[in-house]
């Protein structure tokens, strides 16, 4: 068997704490060919210039099936894919002149009329009583889980709120998410037992997940409600409807977008904060480098490590190589963060870290959507949890790892505490 | 406070927009135009703002009026 | 002392005790003051500006200002670092005596100088008939006292304005008027909005945008004169082809001259062109030689290309005044070879009629042009200028975001036409010409004249016209 490449085994799970001596390796080579046809892009140069050219599609029904690859040996990710592919394409997965309507449109029903978008910046008060509530729910604890009882619902909440989807829910598309993500593998160890044994379920939640947001839409175009989706679903504005079957589609990248990545970044936030203690009193003594600090948080241990929808339409000449049209191409944000090409000293914490113009949200059309929203969440958050969590401390480290190799984030992150400050 | 913006580098990701609404504002879809010198209570919103910028275009003051030498 | 050593205390030397003069109180004077002291120059630095305020930024003067969003004085340029000048504000520089090392200002003080920088920029062609241009309601727009004195005209809700010439500028204006509901006209002489700066294609896709949003869009007719009521007020154009407009507002558009006045008789490679300067800001003399002590940075520089056949370029850029400066300030206080090269790939935008406008390159070097990416019907797209096979410039109607991959197609000089992107193809795809102007005949440009036989003595001169 022939021996493993830096990025499958940056894959693997036992190095899901810590990829980055195998980006390091990657990184030797910018633009490298994976035996199964990808295209992985490790350097932050390169995937800019990516993002940025029109010859690269981000259009699943164009990603062409992997290059010959002995099925049994490379089965990647095939089914899971597909499964994702059944439904319509949403904004992530198509491009222009589609892309761009539809996102203008979920623009101006998610931040609000374009003279003045004020529908994200205006839940500030809602993010800073929710985090309050959930410390205060701490006291009289001296053991914590950073990701139960704070990372997870703060963004859940928030995004139940916007889109109008009941929290009551929360349970069954939690557990919807968490069956697919944990099913999503790129890695050597997709053709496992384990992980083969964990497709159908995964194929199954996706299908409830997309029936439960169909629903959902049915029921709002019966009965006009709260929130974002009703607003979209009866939306006849300048640029007209969206299909039912895009819509939903997006409903269900907003909900599981709007909620996933940031559990991640604030359980990372904290974890990185314990993990350096002389950043956490920085932070602690001069509270107003939350803003600066959130940056460096979102490059340091990115939520979106990877993207794996991407392929070239035409050769694309790159970094030495040429990438040949219908080739499957991953931008790997998370070494990108980390290039020493670009970021100086890139595995320091530096909170005040000059022109931090990192990848964590990406860069181009395909931007994270919802942005602004993630980085009003993480400062609150991460500014609340250091002003008034006493003397925390890491239980294990590193703490247990979900599977997941794009979202990469922590199951669970114990802290012992000393108490809760007012 | 005083910022100026790099029009040349602003690709209207409009994050400023949603983050300080009343100092960026958008004219149509992509054109950004903004108040070069916004009120000093809304510094938290333009430092939010300028953290944001994905392409690290809007750049603020660093002296804070601290140097009178030709400010009247 | 080696030659090396020697060399090397002189520019420690001066970067201590020098002085350095920088006239022009604008983006690339203060950029380039803040440089200075960023490369380590602790001497004596002195900053002449004409106008009475610390510098600021124009490009929100066309546009938020005008729509009386904030007031023209909210235009304060920020500052990155101390600079720790004498700030001569509100008094021009007249003169530049080169032997001496001297500026001459207009109260009469010589400003003494090592080293010089040359960042006096432009100012509004103005209407050419004096009477005319006197008339109340008739204005320039380039300072921040020309939109304060046009916004308070436009809040008035004057029944019509008049604006002479389609380039950025009176396209801006014409737009801020639209957003403001008043009636406007524009003038064009050429054949469309733009057409100077985009080419004949853009041009009418500017055009078919002007018309779109109301406003009265006459192009290839020029003003020929203005006339005013008993008061002195400006009520009436009347236009080439004969017909006449009754207007409040009168806005002359009609592009920039370079304040290079006050260097004559300096010897310096000055005119209605710029200062002649090489890649890295040191100013030419009147032979073209280059200048070990006089700098020139932002609007009124003009410096060969290496990208574009090495001709020389003058940017009427924001980009070029920042990055221009940085340039002259480095090269103003090291020595070779730790010469910096300006090699800017120039950059600019306009936003007007809700639609942001961005270009990359020269689109005027291109004599083709192509539509690459998105519907020109929407006003949405991406289009590269080529020349003799090479993509040399690109344009962007709400496609920013695409616009730094024409950028590097243009810095490797690639092919052109581009090769086809992955989707969103507009409808034709083939290169068509791009229908620039023929450079007009420029007007009261001295002849350039050699004199002397011997070849040491062998010199250019300026002769004025009509002299």
């Amino acid at each position: 068997m022939a021996e493993e490449t830096p990025w499958q085994q940056a894959l693997r799970y036992a190095n899901r704490a810590n990829p980055y001596p195998f980006y390091t390796e990657l990184r030797k080579t910018p633009v490298a060919r994976q035996p199964d046809g990808t295209y992985v892009v490790s350097t932050y140069r390169e995937i800019v210039t990516l993002l940025h050219d029109p010859r690269v599609s981000s259009d699943v029904r164009k990603l062409p099936s992997r290059a010959p690859a002995p099925a049994a040996a490379e089965p990647g990710a095939e089914p899971i894919t597909e499964a994702v592919i059944e439904l319509e394409p949403n904004i992530i997965t198509c491009d222009p002149p589609e892309h761009d309507h539809d996102r203008r449109m979920m623009t101006r029903h998610f931040f609000g009329p374009a003279d003045a978008p004020h529908q994200i910046s205006d839940l500030e008060p809602d993010i800073r009583r929710i985090v309050a509530g959930l410390l205060d729910g701490m006291r009289g604890k001296t053991r914590i889980d950073v990701v139960d009882e704070f990372a997870y619902p703060l963004p859940v909440t928030l995004i139940c709120k916007i889109l109008g989807v009941p929290l009551e829910d929360e349970p069954r598309f939690h557990a919807w998410i968490e069956t697919a993500l944990d099913a999503l593998d790129f890695g050597p160890e997709a053709a496992s037992e384990e992980m083969r044994s964990r497709l159908a379920g995964a194929r199954r939640s996706v299908k409830e997940l997309a029936q439960f947001m169909a629903g959902l839409l049915e029921q709002y175009a019966e009965r006009p409600g709260p929130g974002m989706l009703s607003a979209m679903v009866h939306d006849g504005g300048p640029d007209g409807r969206m299909s039912k079957g895009v819509l939903a589609s997006n409903a269900v990248l907003l909900l599981f977008a709007g909620h996933e990545t940031t559990v991640n970044l604030i359980a990372h936030s904290v974890l990185t904060l314990l993990r350096h203690p002389e950043a956490l009193e920085e932070l602690r003594r001069r509270p107003e480098l939350i803003v600066p600090a959130v940056e460096e948080l979102l490059r340091f241990e990115s939520s979106v490590q990877f993207w794996h929808t991407r392929s070239a339409v035409e050769d694309i000449d790159i970094a030495g190589t040429t990438i040949p049209a219908g080739s499957p191409i991953f931008l790997v944000y998370g070494s990108a963060n980390r290039d020493p090409q670009r970021f100086e000293n890139p595995d320091q914490l530096d909170l005040q870290r000059p022109d931090n113009q990192h990848l964590g949200f990406s860069q181009g059309i395909h931007y994270c959507f919802g942005a602004p929203l993630a980085r009003l969440e993480v400062q609150v958050a991460v500014d609340e949890f250091v002003r008034r969590v006493e003397n925390p401390r890491l239980v294990t480290d590193p703490p247990p790892y979900r599977h997941n190799q794009i979202f990469r984030g922590p199951r669970h992150v114990l802290v012992d505490i000393d108490g809760i400050r007012d | 406070m005083r910022i100026v913006v790099d029009l040349n580098r602003c690709q209207g990701y409009a994050q400023c927009v949603y983050l300080a609404h009343e100092v960026f504002r958008l004219t149509g879809t992509e054109a950004l135009t903004y108040d070069p010198n916004p009120d000093d209570a809304r510094r938290l919103q333009v430092e939010r703002a300028a953290a944001a910028c994905p392409v690290q275009a809007i750049m603020i003051d660093r002296l804070d009026g601290a140097e009178r030498g030709a400010r009247s | 002392m080696t030659l090396v050593a020697t060399l090397a205390e002189l520019v420690s030397d001066f970067r201590a005790n020098g002085r350095i003069v920088i006239v022009g109180a604008s983006l690339a004077g203060l950029r380039a003051a803040e440089a200075l002291r960023e490369e380590g120059f602790s001497g004596s630095l002195t900053i002449i500006g004409d106008e009475p305020y610390e510098p600021y930024d124009r490009p929100p003067l066309s546009k938020q200002v005008l729509k009386g969003w904030m007031p023209a004085e909210h235009t304060l340029l920020p500052r990155f670092r101390e600079v720790d000048a004498q700030w001569r504000l509100g008094v021009a520089a007249t003169g530049l005596d080169r032997v001496a090392r001297q500026v001459r200002l207009a109260d009469g003080d010589q400003i003494p100088y090592h080293r010089l920088l040359i960042a006096t920029g432009t100012r509004a062609r103005p209407w050419p008939n004096p009477a005319e241009a006197a008339l109340e309601g008739v204005f320039a727009l380039r300072s921040r006292d020309d939109a304060a004195r046009l916004q308070q005209a436009l809040a008035t809700r004057p029944s019509r304005v008049l604006v002479i010439g389609g380039g950025f500028i009176g396209s801006e204006v014409a737009s801020v008027c639209r957003e403001l509901d008043i009636p406007v006209t524009l003038t064009e002489r050429g054949p469309a909005p733009l057409v100077g700066a985009l080419g004949g294609v853009i041009g009418e896709i500017a055009a078919q945008m002007q018309r779109d949003h109301g406003v009265d869009l006459r192009c290839g007719v020029s003003v020929s004169s203005l006339e005013g009521d008993a008061a002195g007020h400006v009520r009436r154009a009347r236009l080439s082809d004969g017909t006449t407009i009754e207007v409040d507002v009168v806005l002359a558009a009609l592009g920039s001259i370079r304040n290079v006045e006050w260097l004559q008789g300096s010897g310096l490679a000055a005119g209605p062109w710029g200062v002649g300067c090489d890649a890295g800001g040191r100013a030419f003399d009147i032979n073209g030689v280059v200048t070990d002590s006089v700098y020139v940075a932002g609007d009124v520089a003009r410096m060969p290309h290496v990208l574009y056949e090495y001709q020389f370029l003058a940017m009427e850029h924001w980009d070029n005044a920042v990055f221009g400066a940085e340039v002259a300030a480095h090269n103003m206080v090291n020595l070779e070879p730790h010469y910096r090269p300006h090699l800017l790939l120039p950059g600019f935008w306009s936003g007007q009629f809700g639609v942001n406008i961005k270009s990359v390159g020269v689109p005027p070097f291109g004599d083709e042009i192509i539509f690459t990416q998105g519907s020109v019907k929407d006003r949405s797209f991406a289009a590269a200028y080529g020349r003799r096979g090479r993509i040399v410039a690109a344009v962007t109607f709400d496609h920013g975001k695409w616009l730094e991959y024409y950028a590097r197609l243009i810095e490797q000089s690639a092919p052109f036409p581009p090769p086809p992107p992955g989707w969103d193809r507009p409808d034709i795809m083939k290169p068509v010409p791009a229908e620039f102007p023929a450079p007009g005949v420029p007007t009261a440009i001295p002849d350039v004249v050699l004199t002397g036989h011997d070849p040491n003595e062998r010199r250019a001169e300026f002769r004025p016209r009509g002299h």
